[in-house]
């Protein structure tokens, strides 16, 4: 067994689009090892050409078979894709079923391809820890476009927006009524939506509904641009093309617009500001040990709330609270 | 939940391999591997051994198992085995599951597989072993 090799020597590889390099730096980014940071630092300064975009829906509404045949389009087109899969870990053991690459048997194998899945490890939002390091990773080995696939979402975990240039909504038929298309959350943040499963009658009816909660909601959020709707039935290949053209629609209206630098830089500030949390957070359960025991009791019986205890030991820990 | 510790946590990759089309072991394979706080992708029926040598690659997992209940297995593990020392991946554990005679277990062993687990295999025993295969290994 050879030695594992230092992180920077694997970060050169990685520009040079060396397939196990990727791989090996993808997983150290994922550990989020500190070994790792000056690496990425180096990726970080090599990345900013791919276009990113987000793929999110709930469960079951056929976003990986919709992404492999994107995938397909894409490569037609002579671009390099790299897929970023997130499917779900256990709250209980921490491990994963990542079923993702099930549907991507069509475009795996392909040099201009490179499909990675993620586990959750804890992280909210629809996203894993490291999808965004990964993204950088993918984008400095030279890929064109890189979708991010998240897992399947509610209502609100929306955390693909602050991650990609472009997020791309899929809706299934048949899940919900005109009512559901206005709720707040995850509709809201398509700059593209995708009605899939188009062979079902009841599709129309969903286009038709995302259509005019689009058409009541315009003037007032004083967008622009208009969103649009695209039919898909991804095993027979329908709306796959159109909803390719869409994507690269939007990323060319970001650039015109102006609106490219202003979404990328948010990007960055959410990335810097979630990895800050994520610090405070490691900090915070190193530091709580053995405080916890006595104020455990004290809410057992009652003589403090919850709210009072989280404020008393977030004091032991020597951070005060401010009302 | 149980904080692991970042790159403690073993990846495997589980697949069927060729003209198989039982899956219902692999699928009590996979949770199990889940249950004992692994991540487990699983590639789904029908593939080739290219198809799947590379996504281990791609995944770069710890651990590649196999589960082959066909009688291809004298046919298919050597190629799998050709593949990965192609790409320079000889350290991905390799790991075969199935049905077969015991002394072709130990022809594959003898060729670098690392592990058979045959049929009558405890879900414990499994964990194990793979756990035991990725200690010895070494970090990567």
């Amino acid at each position: 067994m050879r030695p594992p090799l230092p992180s920077l020597q694997l970060a050169e590889r990685v520009c040079t689009g060396e397939r196990r390099a990727i791989a090996r730096m993808l997983s150290r980014a994922e550990a989020g090892s500190d070994e790792a940071r000056e690496a990425l630092d180096l990726i970080y300064r090599r990345a900013g050409n791919a276009h990113v975009v987000g793929i999110t829906g709930v469960p079951g509404s056929g976003k990986s078979t919709l992404v492999a045949k994107l995938a397909a389009a894409v490569l037609k087109s002579g671009r390099k894709i790299g897929i970023i899969a997130v499917d779900p870990s256990s709250p209980f053991s921490g491990g994963s079923i990542l079923g993702d690459r099930i549907r991507m048997g069509e475009v795996s194998g392909d040099p201009s391809v490179f499909v990675r899945s993620m586990a959750t490890r804890g992280a909210l939002g629809g996203l894993a820890r490291g999808t965004l390091e990964a993204v950088d990773i993918l984008d400095a080995a030279g890929y064109d476009m890189i979708f991010i696939e998240t897992v399947g979402v509610g209502q609100d975990e929306v955390d693909v927006v602050r991650a990609a240039h472009t997020t791309v909504v899929v809706s299934a038929p048949g899940l919900g009524d005109d009512i559901q298309a206005i709720k707040a959350g995850i509709l809201e943040i398509a700059d593209v939506h995708a009605v899939s499963k188009g062979d079902k009658p009841e599709a129309d009816k969903t286009v038709s509904d995302l259509k005019s909660m689009l058409g009541l909601g315009l003037p007032a959020a004083g967008l622009r641009r208009a969103v649009p709707v695209v039919k898909i039935c991804s095993p027979r290949e329908e709306g796959i093309g159109e909803l390719l053209a869409e994507i690269d629609a939007h990323r060319d209206y970001l650039v015109s617009s102006g609106e490219y630098e202003p979404r990328r830089q948010a990007i960055r500030e959410r990335r810097m500001l979630k990895a800050a949390e994520h610090v405070l957070h490691e900090e915070f359960e190193r530091h709580r040990e053995g405080r916890m025991a006595g104020l455990l009791a004290a809410l057992a019986d009652a003589s403090i709330s919850p709210q009072t205890a989280a404020r008393q030991l977030l004091a032991h820990i020597g951070m005060e609270v401010r009302e | 939940m149980e904080t692991k510790t970042k790159t403690d946590i073993i990846r495997v990759i589980i697949a069927k391999v060729g003209l198989d089309g039982h899956d219902r072991g692999v699928k009590i394979v996979a949770r199990t591997l889940r249950d004992a706080g692994m991540e487990v992708i699983y590639t789904g029926l029908h593939r080739t051994p290219e198809e799947v040598v590379d996504a281990a690659v791609e995944e770069d997992v710890d651990v590649l198992g196999i589960s082959i209940l066909s009688g291809a297995h004298m046919t298919i593990f050597p190629k799998i085995l050709k593949l990965l020392k192609e790409r320079d991946a000889e350290d991905i554990l390799v790991v075969g599951g199935g049905v077969m005679p015991d002394e072709e277990a130990a022809a594959l062993k003898a060729m670098g597989v690392k592990e058979i687990l045959l049929q009558d295999s405890p879900p414990d025993a499994i964990v194990a072993s793979v756990r035991r295969l990725v200690a010895e290994r070494g970090p990567k």
